[in-house]
């Protein structure tokens, strides 16, 4: 069997979604691989975003289970977790497909606001930050030497003071994951992260991400449209349509799928290969 | 370009003519004729020249804003907008003005005291101590509405408990100022954090409304709750302050005594002047500080974004309460603070126009501003009370003002954000107030 199995970060077993009378998402089961860059792709509402709202927390799933494994060996279901606790216990950060950074607050401020939790601690719930302990100032300084450190890493260091609303739209992209990864996660969920981006901006964006899964030891889970960015960076792609799972494997497995073609571009068999062509598959 | 100008005139004659003709029509009836009283009978009063006065004015203004306004090549207007300051150099204003504003705070007194003697000085003191009640009012609004971004339109019922707390703990079991002022301080964020929790899950209008509701329960409560808060009568005999355990009294042991002064019931006013303005700042003073810690940080990117909140592991629940419960605090501080100054409270002083004040207060001062909140302070309350002798003038032109200055600004007086941490201290600037969120409760 493949590696994702063998030791996953993240388990979705049987994981059902209904609004209503809509099924969103149907009994579907995957595994993400510790260490992997995992591709969830599908055509416009396949489900994707929902999956990826149930492990987030932001939904609860109708049925199935959540399991995310932490390196420490503790389990945490994401599912019975409330929203911000899967963020802040279980090592989950995600970022948005429509950006929601805080426009108002420069872009140092929102790198600090994402390591609210561990300084609330060095606080002391507020009580010693207002006495003016010792105690805070240091671990500000430390969150402020990480925030630096991923202003430079995503290249983002000379608009620190900048509010994050004036940057432009491939650099907010890249604050929302530099923000994301301020959270200390161990699996990082990104929603669609090449969307507007230039060629030149997706070739960074994809040294970007190998940089967090070698250097950091996080796992990705991403959502794309973009097939040469899924195609070039996942090392494990797992397609949906209506809901289920209809395909699951490395790229090149992925990729020659009868039914992900059939599904993802929508054609008749015999002109398969023609449309194939043309896209570049 | 004569026949031009001949054009512009007769053009503009003309347009005024037919305002005036409208005006007519409209005015000949409403104001040329009036029923009145009369033996046997309503009998028609004639008011010709009213009539006549209101048309002149139509004309007039109808073509004065056609020559100069509407058809010239440079409106007057044009002019006008020139003189409104730019968004950095209000901010720069704001920060110009802080450390006069604060020095003239501290000296007021003696300067009164020296120009106007005790006498006279007195009216303008206790102006000046309700101008600083409504600023500590605003800038303890502020940490929710400026900063957490959740409208309050309630504020005024965690005043009332702050002030019902001290004359009642003072009543029941004879509390004094000093030992009351923190317990009330508590109760109201006691009642901050009851109104928060139900009110958890509301966003924008419909939190308004229910904090609207919950400021007039504690009211109607207190008004009809006879036997514990004396219902419409009220609370009196509000025990005063002490300073240091001296009281302000005539003879041994007083204050005026013990210092060996002349006694002068001026002492006591100006003692609750520095109190209230130590208070004020002590609020000012928290707040900044709370805007640099994790939690202030986290009010404001609540402000900003909820869900991006929750997605970085923020407890959104505790932020909010917390944000409810301090400014619930300040407000029941405040509270305490004018229960011991009037000596009597009832419901009375604790209506909704209160609340409106208040909130209008931190709107137009700029949300989020500290100095802003000041200047609207002193605008709003002093400028009410300087004008009392113009009585039903004063609302038209109030309200006037209001509708200019949110035309003019419409996010406040002083609407630049100061990041609250900066990698370079100098190259940092005020964040422009278009960037920033309101908040949506």
């Amino acid at each position: 069997m493949s590696r994702w199995n063998d030791d996953p970060v993240l388990r979705i077993e049987h994981v059902t979604m209904r609004f209503g009378g809509l099924v969103a998402v149907n009994d579907l089961s995957f595994n993400v691989g510790r260490g992997d860059i995992t591709a969830l792709i599908g055509p416009n509402g396949a489900g994707k975003t929902t999956v990826f709202n149930c492990a987030t927390g932001f939904y609860k799933p109708t049925e199935g289970r959540i399991t995310m494994k932490r390196r420490t060996g503790e389990h945490y279901l994401l599912e019975r977790m409330p929203d911000f606790k899967i963020s802040a216990e279980a090592g989950v950060a995600r970022t948005f497909q429509n950006i929601r950074l805080f426009g108002g607050m420069t872009l140092l401020e929102n790198l600090m606001v994402a390591q609210h939790n561990p300084l609330m601690v060095a606080s002391n719930y507020t009580i010693g930050g207002l006495l003016g302990l010792g105690g805070f100032r240091k671990a500000e300084a430390g969150a402020v030497d990480r925030a630096k450190y991923w202003l430079e890493r995503t290249n983002l260091i000379d608009r620190a003071d900048a509010p994050a609303a004036d940057l432009p739209y491939g650099d907010q992209r890249r604050l929302e994951i530099a923000r994301a990864m301020c959270t200390m996660p161990e699996l990082l969920c990104l929603d669609e992260p090449a969307a507007g981006l230039n060629p030149r901006e997706s070739a960074e964006l994809n040294t970007l991400l190998h940089y967090i899964r070698d250097e950091h030891d996080t796992s990705v889970l991403l959502i794309e449209h973009d097939m040469s960015v899924v195609m070039e960076i996942s090392d494990h792609v797992v397609v949906l349509d209506y809901g289920e799972k209809i395909s699951d494997g490395t790229p090149d497995e992925v990729k020659n799928d009868p039914k992900v073609i059939a599904a993802y571009l929508g054609v008749a068999d015999d002109e398969v290969d023609q449309v194939e062509e043309e896209v570049g598959l | 370009m004569a026949a031009q100008k001949q054009d512009l005139l007769a053009g503009s004659v003309k347009d005024a003519a037919v305002g005036a003709l409208v005006a007519f029509g409209l005015f000949a009836m409403l104001i040329g004729m009036k029923t009145d009283v009369s033996i046997g009978g309503l009998s028609i009063e004639y008011r010709w020249s009213a009539v006549a006065i209101a048309v002149a004015v139509v004309f007039v203004g109808r073509l004065a804003l056609n020559l100069f306004v509407w058809k010239s090549e440079k409106p007057v207007t044009a002019m006008l907008g020139g003189l409104v300051p730019s968004q950095s150099s209000a901010s720069r204003f704001g920060h110009l003005i802080t450390p006069v504003l604060f020095v003239l705070a501290v000296v007021l007194p003696f300067l009164l005291m020296y120009f106007l003697g005790s006498r006279g000085s007195r009216q303008y003191l206790d102006l000046a101590i309700l101008v600083t009640t409504y600023v500590m009012l605003g800038w303890g609004l502020n940490i929710v509405v400026g900063l957490a971004g959740l409208l309050d339109l309630g504020y005024v019922a965690f005043y009332a408990v702050g002030a019902y707390s001290y004359a009642l703990l003072a009543q029941y079991f004879g509390f004094s100022f000093w030992l009351c002022l923190p317990l009330a301080g508590i109760l109201a964020a006691f009642w901050g954090i009851i109104l928060g929790f139900p009110v958890l899950r509301l966003r924008g209008d419909y939190l308004a409304i229910v904090t609207l509701a919950f400021g007039e329960i504690i009211r109607v409560v207190l008004l009809n709750w006879y036997e514990f808060t004396g219902g419409p009568n009220g609370l009196s005999g509000i025990p005063r302050p002490s300073f240091f355990g001296l009281e302000f009294e005539r003879g041994e042991g007083g204050f005026a005594d013990f210092f060996g002064l002349e006694f002068n019931s001026i002492h006591r006013i100006i003692f609750l002047y520095y109190l209230i303005l130590v208070m004020a700042l002590l609020t000012n003073f928290v707040t900044m500080r709370l805007r640099k810690l994790p939690v202030g940080r986290a009010w404001e990117a609540l402000r900003e974004d909820e869900i991006a909140c929750r997605s970085l592991g923020i407890n959104t629940t505790n932020t909010k309460l917390t944000a409810f419960a301090l400014g619930a605090m300040f407000g029941g501080f405040a509270g305490s603070f004018f229960a011991t100054r009037q000596g009597f409270i009832s419901p009375e002083s604790f209506t909704f126009i209160e609340s409106a004040v208040i909130l209008a207060i931190v709107v137009l001062g700029g949300l989020g501003s500290q100095v802003g909140v000041v200047i609207a302070a002193v605008v709003m309350i002093g400028g009410f009370e300087f004008f009392r002798q113009f009585e039903e003038y004063r609302m038209l032109v109030f309200g006037l003002l209001m509708v200019v200055i949110m035309v003019w600004k419409p996010r406040g007086l002083i609407s630049t954000r100061a990041p609250s941490i900066a990698l370079d201290r100098k190259k940092a600037k005020g964040i422009s107030a278009d960037l920033v969120q309101e908040g949506h409760g």
